[in-house]
């Protein structure tokens, strides 16, 4: 395999990074044998720090459309009204803690839920407490909102201030009372996904997921370019706290500056020898969780289960950063960087936003409209959620907000199915597409369980690649949602 | 459109973007890659060939038209697989053939062989090579008349005095074949219109390669395999390769996306299955050409196929 040189034995693992003396390097540390790869590392093992990206199958080469790359972020001024969702994450919806009337300040925690699997949610504007209302999902769902009226002094809570981490469980609570979610687009609350680092899992790679593959954004990457430090620092701490081996910072190749960048704080840093920048392919999705650990560590996550399995946690890069900053001021997650672009948008750019902020004033913000927008897109547009309006609030995970004129929204009519089979060499988890529409259509239950379904992540290349321009995406959540629950 | 009403949205699945592909692309690709092939047999084969040709498409597309409306299902010669198909069928047919009959074959191929299993995507055989093997086997002696090249410029224009056999035939009859090297890789032989130029045929095939189109597994697995058991059998490869229709049928026929299969594993089987039995049917069979019952063959076999070489999900373990 084409991983390492970089070996040192693990025992200098809780030295101070960067002082890891290479003349520690055991006679008897030889390269890993491939097979060896597979298993999360004992503590004898040595660090292998990937060279060149591991084959991952499948993807499509969507134009990469990153017309905001080299635009410095701009703020967005604080609008008059801010609706922030009670569901801004995976797991148990939160519960609003103000009523309406309540005064709240920047930073202040307005709902949270006694469930473990839940990130709080804090106030990103200070000002009045209009009403808890409710929001109809893009799904169909309804969820509660704590709508503010700003003030527009942006005062700041009183609660605000560093954490002390000293401990693992210190980071724990920590990383929970930030409201950290997962910012690539999941919004998987971070506290439980470093939890994941149980003796039972020995996790021993942290994987910062900055492949950024979705057309259009480059929100990630202008966090790269913006802060690296932060980046680098979030990597360092984690790798630290947790007692990893190592961090792999895995970048599409279309992010050459953002690369430079990254190397060259972890090069002032000396940390070469724990954290490393991978080049990967640009090709979606390689920020796919499991692609990227397949990529990173050639490591394969089983169906059903998660990358701390196979001893990795993934994290995205925008969330490292954050962490950073949240440990140096204490500022819990409030706003977000989102790309704002699309053939509708007159001036496409990346905008730091509240939490809340409704479309329709990030809208004007760039610009207004330069077409009439037809599709609005919460996401990236392979992934992207269809919006129905525009007063949605955006949430924590929003990393892009896409407007699409009539041209590029058009939907054009699905044709018969041709089984030219590019569906099946477009998908990344070796899934037959073409054959689970037909299941689904026949209702064959068995047929849809035996060809794991469940392995689907939803990535959208077999519907991108798809001459025919079936609707293979629907049919692959028909296909799991007929079969929820079942073995 | 809506009255101008901005906040109204579309909504749909994600994804929100599309490679820009189509079927009516795909097909149009597929009948530019085989203008060399039709150039050169209109060179050799004279007008016979614009006759061919003229009536194999406008029956295929006239019977295609003609089932859609009497299924009521939508309209689908637009996206020209019904013309893929009659130009593939008159390649498939001797220079001199019978144009009535070749409107009866077009018929078949359309009607029978692909309308009546549901339309596009949904034969089971290809309907150029069941149509070539219905007509193989309603009329052996009109489909076994061979013409030489340019016999349309010969001063008595009648077929027997210029008619040949085929360098296959000529080889399982025993005899010496009368073409060289270069008149097989130039098309200067007898044989049906549109197999015997390989060089026209490759750069049709190279054309399909670039735009993917196809995929290189099974026209190299067909090729391959019909060297290989052509060595192995102490015969001349090259002959093998460039004369029948084996360099038609690999390119062009059994690359057909719907009866090949849609995985990788499965194509290198079908095009390895393609080969052995054309060389079957060469070598032991009483007929000097074969491709045609091979491709078929595995065109049924084409489901089997995919299901045993199913591939295993990312992150399923392996019983």
């Amino acid at each position: 395999m084409d991983s390492t040189e970089i070996k040192h034995p693990d025992g200098q693992l809780d030295k101070a990074q960067g002082k890891v003396a290479p003349a520690a390097r055991s006679a008897s540390a030889k390269r890993q044998p491939s097979s060896k790869a597979k298993a999360p590392p004992t503590p004898e093992a040595v660090i292998e720090l990937p060279k060149r990206p591991y084959r991952t199958h499948g993807g499509v080469h969507a134009a990469h459309m990153k017309n905001t790359a080299a635009s410095p972020s701009e703020e967005l001024p604080v609008p008059s009204r801010v609706v922030i969702s009670m569901q801004q994450h995976i797991g148990k919806v939160c519960e609003p803690l103000v009523k309406a009337g309540d005064l709240v300040t920047v930073g202040q925690k307005i709902a949270d839920s006694d469930s473990p699997v839940c990130s709080p949610i804090h106030a990103s504007v200070s000002g009045k407490v209009k009403a808890i209302g409710t929001l109809l999902l893009p799904n169909g769902a309804e969820v509660k909102t704590i709508e503010i009226e700003t003030d527009g002094l942006q005062t700041v809570c009183e609660d605000v201030k560093p954490p002390e981490v000293k401990r693992p469980e210190d980071l724990l609570a920590a990383v929970r009372e930030s409201g950290l979610v997962g910012l690539g687009g999941a919004g998987f609350p971070a506290s439980v996904k470093l939890n994941y680092h149980t003796p039972a899992r020995q996790v021993d790679t942290l994987l910062i997921n900055a492949a950024e593959c979705e057309p259009y954004l480059t929100a990630d990457c202008r966090e790269m370019l913006e802060s690296p430090e932060d980046v680098v620092e979030g990597g360092r701490f984690l790798l630290r706290m947790l007692k990893l081996t190592r961090v792999i910072i895995g970048v599409e190749g279309n992010k050459p500056e953002a690369i430079a960048k990254l190397r060259e704080v972890i090069a002032s840093r000396k940390l070469e020898k724990r954290i490393c920048v991978l080049k990967l392919k640009a090709a979606y999705p390689q920020g796919a969780e499991k692609v990227l650990v397949k990529a990173c560590t050639n490591r394969t996550v089983p169906i059903g289960k998660i990358p701390a399995d196979v001893g990795c946690i993934v994290m995205n890069v925008t969330s490292v950063g954050f962490l950073a900053r949240y440990l140096r001021t204490g500022m819990p997650l409030i706003s977000k960087r989102i790309t704002v672009d699309g053939s509708a948008i007159a001036e496409p750019k990346n905008v730091i936003v509240p939490i809340g902020a409704l479309m329709s004033d990030i809208a004007a913000f760039c610009g207004g409209f330069r077409e009439e927008p037809r599709k609005v897109l919460m996401g990236g547009p392979m992934m992207g959620t269809a919006l129905y309006t525009l007063e949605y609030p955006i949430i924590k995970q929003n990393n892009g907000l896409i407007f699409m004129g009539q041209s590029e929204a058009a939907a054009v009519q699905p044709t018969d199915c041709i089984r030219c089979g590019r569906c099946v060499s477009a998908c990344p988890m070796y899934l037959t597409p073409v054959n689970i529409q037909h299941l689904v259509q026949q209702r064959d239950i068995q047929g849809i369980l035996d060809i794991n379904v469940k392995g689907c992540m939803e990535c959208g290349c077999c519907a991108y690649a798809c001459p025919a321009h079936r609707p293979l995406v629907q049919f692959m959540r028909l296909a799991k949602s007929m079969t929820a629950g079942m073995a | 459109m809506e009255n101008n009403t901005p906040a109204t949205f579309s909504v749909a699945s994600s994804p929100h973007v599309h490679s820009g592909e189509n079927t009516t692309v795909i097909m149009q690709d597929v009948l530019i890659a085989l203008v060399p092939a039709a150039l050169m047999a209109i060179v050799y084969f004279g007008w016979r060939t614009v006759l061919l040709l003229g009536v194999c498409v406008s029956t295929c597309v006239l019977s295609e038209y003609v089932c859609r409306r009497v299924m009521k299902r939508p309209q689908t010669i637009g996206d020209f697989s019904a013309a893929v198909t009659g130009v593939l069928l008159a390649f498939n047919l001797p220079p001199t053939f019978n144009p009535l009959l070749a409107a009866l074959g077009s018929v078949f191929a359309i009607v029978v062989a692909k309308q009546m299993f549901g339309g596009i995507g949904m034969n089971f055989v290809n309907p150029a090579i069941a149509a070539r093997v219905f007509l193989l086997i309603s009329f052996p002696s009109q489909m076994s008349r061979w013409s030489i090249p340019f016999f349309y410029l010969s001063r008595n224009a009648d077929t027997d005095a210029v008619s040949t056999a085929t360098p296959l035939a000529q080889m399982a009859s025993g005899g010496a074949i009368s073409a060289s090297y270069m008149d097989l890789f130039i098309g200067m032989r007898g044989g049906c219109v549109g197999e015997t130029c390989v060089l026209a045929l490759l750069l049709g095939g190279g054309y399909l390669l670039l735009r993917r189109v196809i995929t290189p597994e099974i026209p190299l697995c067909f090729l391959g395999t019909v060297g290989v058991i052509a060595l192995l059998a102490g015969q001349n490869p090259l002959i093998h390769l460039m004369s029948g229709g084996v360099m038609l049928g690999a390119i062009f026929m059994a690359t057909d996306y719907t009866t090949c299969p849609v995985n990788r594993a499965g194509k290198i089987i079908y095009g390895i299955g393609c080969g052995v039995i054309t060389m079957t049917i060469r070598i032991f069979g009483a007929l000097p050409e074969g491709v045609s019952y091979a491709i078929l063959l595995m065109n049924i076999l084409t489901p089997h196929i995919e299901t045993l070489t199913q591939s295993a999900p990312f992150g399923k373990e392996v019983a």
